[in-house]
Formats: C-alpha cells, structure tokens, sequence
C-alpha cells in the first residue's frame, strides 16, 4: 500500500487544469495513464531523473479509476487533497454547499479513530 | 533593537474574501458580521502601526510536498507571490505580491539555527492563503514587507504542540534582538476545531464547539499550561481531522507569552468553522 503514491496522484492532478477535466471525464484512462507515464517522475527535478518503483497496487488503482473518496479515505489518503480535487470536479454539478454535505454523508459510517495519513 | 508592536492570532478562513466582497443574491447572511468584526480586528493592527509583519502559517501541499517536507520554513526573498491556481478555483482568492524583508529573515534564520531550531528555508517561495488570508483580513493594501514562517500541521509525522510554543517564544525573543528601529508585528493564522473531508464537515458549527469555547479562553487568557496540558497530537485528532492546525494557535500563545491576556478578543460562529481573532500589545495599547 502506498499512501505517497494515491496522494501525489490527488496532488499532481489537482493542481494541473486540464487533468482536472481529464480525470472527471475518463477516471479510469487518466488513471492508467498517470501510473505508466508520471507516478515515477520526481517532481521539482530534472524531467531526465526519475524514480523506478512507484506502482499502485489493485486496490488503489480500483479506487481513483472508480473516484471513490469514501475508501480513498478508509486507505488514508490525505483528506484535504482528495477534498479539494472532488470539489474541483463535481461540485459544479450541484447547489451551494450541497456536494460537499453530501460528501459527508456518505461517510457518515466512519467512527473515530479515522485511519492513518501518515506517509 | 525592533519592537514588537502587537501579536496577533487569527483563524483563517479562504471564503472571508469572497463573502465580504459579494453583492445582492451572491451575499451570504453572515457577510454584515463578518465583516463588522474583521473591520474592528483590523483596526488593531492599524492602530500598532508596524513597518514589518512576521506571518506564521502552513503550506497547504503548494509548495512543500511529500518528497521534500520540512517541519518549520523561513521565507527569505525580495518578494512572494502569492495564492496558487487551487485557491482561485475553489475560493477566488485573487493573486497577490507582497514585499519581504531579507534581512530580518537573515536574523530570524542565523538566530533560530543558533538556538537549537533547525530551520529550512526558501529564496523563492509563492505564499498561500495561510498568509494571504490575513493579509486581506488585516491589512489589505498588502504594502508592508513580510516575512513569512511556515509550519508543518497537515502532513505527519509533526513536530509536537510543546515545539511550537518554544519556537513562538524564540521567534519572539529573536525579533526583540532585532538591530532595527523597525516597528514588527507578528501575526499567526490556525484553526480553532476543523474537519476537512470527513464526515464531520462542513456542519452548521465547527466539529467540536465545546474545545472552540475551551480553546479561545486558553488563548484570551495566555493559559498555555491548560493548553499544553490537554493538547496532544493524538488528542487534537477528536475535535476534528484538521484540528493540528490550533498549534499555530499555540506557537502564537508562545509569542505572547504565558500568562499574557489578549487586549482583543472575538470570535464568531460560523458553519463550518468557529473564527476567532486575538490581538496583544506588548508594550501596551497604543495611543
């Protein structure tokens, strides 16, 4: 399990525009496409340097091709980035404050102590 | 030497913008309020008349990542731009430059190193809303030099809540060593209880109002041994999953120093979140 590698999915995506879009509109291919082509570029480096073994495992894979911000917080994902990038791509489609109550509730089966975020 | 001429402890919150500055249907109810009490906070920076701010907040994953994170950031540059692509989607937080002072982030940095903080720094940083927050809030003409101070709270392993007071009072003390005839303010933006992307969110009240209530007297009164007797990293996990972020609350108690009680206190219920603002003049209330 990686919690490194489904965040800097979340992150990377997040602050890139177009894979905003891109992700809201092929979650699955936009998914695939990151794991082959970025999970492994060290960022902030030369595009010449990368790393070698970052891989999603079945499960997390699963879980953003599928945008399941219930279980991407059960495996502990950072809860602002998944957050942030979701109202990114789906709070247009709803009222005022209503995509992120339901948010919520959705998640309302969740109880205390919330799982690790520790990277 | 420098004078502290007010320390100030804020929340922050990135709507404040958008709420003050909308119009007709877009205008929420509590906009009025809000901004009757951030004009009334205001006024108690204006009224210390500083030439430098210090600005303690925590990069919200913009620049600092998981590949490279360090627990406590010194800016030192000519200049920071601020506010990133996110925080105008999400908030419409306008982009933003302010002015840095170069050399009381030298000061800062050399005197922090020298007294056991191992301090990371950056020459070329873009600043979040965990400083443009009360930039707008305080000071929005954005025209004094900043120096701005970032603190690991979002990302674990964290420094423990006992760290940030000790680094709030250095950071107080080494300011006062200060060569400079310069009037400095020092201002800090946390989070009383805050839930962010759990099931607790974005509720009619912050997630746990019985700690904000606590956590506002510890703050107003300067109570820091209540404070750091209760507050624990595994303790803040319960009011709420963002709740790390009170510990720029507590550096900012370590700034003003034990015991001292805030000169202005005020708070306000909001969905979501409870704001509350705190200012200290240390060498007293100004004329």
């Amino acid at each position: 399990m990686s919690r490194y590698l489904l965040n800097k999915f979340l992150y990377t995506v997040d602050r890139d525009p177009d894979l905003v879009e891109r992700y809201r509109d092929d979650p699955a291919g936009t998914v695939a496409w990151w794991e082959a082509e970025r999970a492994n570029a060290v960022l902030n480096c030369h595009t010449g340097e990368a790393s070698t073994w970052l891989r999603f495992t079945d499960e997390e894979r699963e879980v953003l091709a599928t945008q399941d911000h219930v279980r991407l917080f059960e495996l502990g994902a950072h809860p602002f980035l998944t957050l942030t990038l979701f109202i990114a791509m789906f709070e247009r489609d709803h009222g005022p404050l209503e995509y992120q109550l339901a948010y919520a509730e959705r998640m309302k089966h969740i109880d205390m102590p919330y799982p690790d975020i520790a990277t | 030497m420098a004078t502290v001429v007010a320390v100030i402890a804020s929340t922050h919150h990135p709507f404040y913008y958008k709420a003050s500055t909308a119009t007709g249907d877009d205008r929420p109810p509590f906009a009025d309020e809000w901004v009757r009490k951030i004009t009334a906070f205001r006024e108690t920076l204006t009224r210390a008349r500083p030439d430098v701010l210090v600005m303690v907040g925590s990069d919200h994953f913009h620049q600092l990542w998981l590949d490279n994170m360090p627990q406590f950031l010194i800016g030192k540059a000519p200049f920071y731009d601020a506010n990133w692509y996110n925080e105008e989607r999400e908030f419409g937080m306008p982009r933003m430059l302010l002015k840095g002072n170069e050399d009381l982030s030298a000061h800062l940095l050399r005197e922090g190193l020298d007294r056991d903080f191992d301090l990371a720094f950056s020459n070329e940083l873009r600043i979040d809303h965990s400083i443009t927050c009360p930039i707008i809030t305080l000071r929005p003409e954005a025209d004094l030099p900043i120096v701005p101070i970032y603190t690991n709270i979002f990302a674990p392993p964290l420094p423990r809540p006992k760290r940030f007071v000790q680094l709030g009072q250095a950071i107080r003390d080494i300011v006062e060593s200060w060569p400079s005839d310069l009037r400095v303010a020092i201002i800090g933006t946390g989070h009383l209880s805050l839930e962010l992307g759990g099931p607790r969110q974005f509720g009619p009240h912050g997630p746990d109002p019985e700690f904000d209530l606590k956590a506002i007297e510890w703050i107003a009164t300067g109570d820091l041994d209540g404070c750091l007797s209760e507050v624990t990293l595994d303790s803040l996990h319960s009011p709420g999953n963002a709740t790390h972020g009170f510990m720029d609350f507590m550096l900012m108690m370590g700034v003003a120093g034990a015991g001292a009680k805030a000169d202005h206190v005020d708070s306000l219920d909001l969905f979501h979140t409870r704001e509350a603002y705190f200012t200290w003049y240390p060498n007293g209330a100004p004329e």
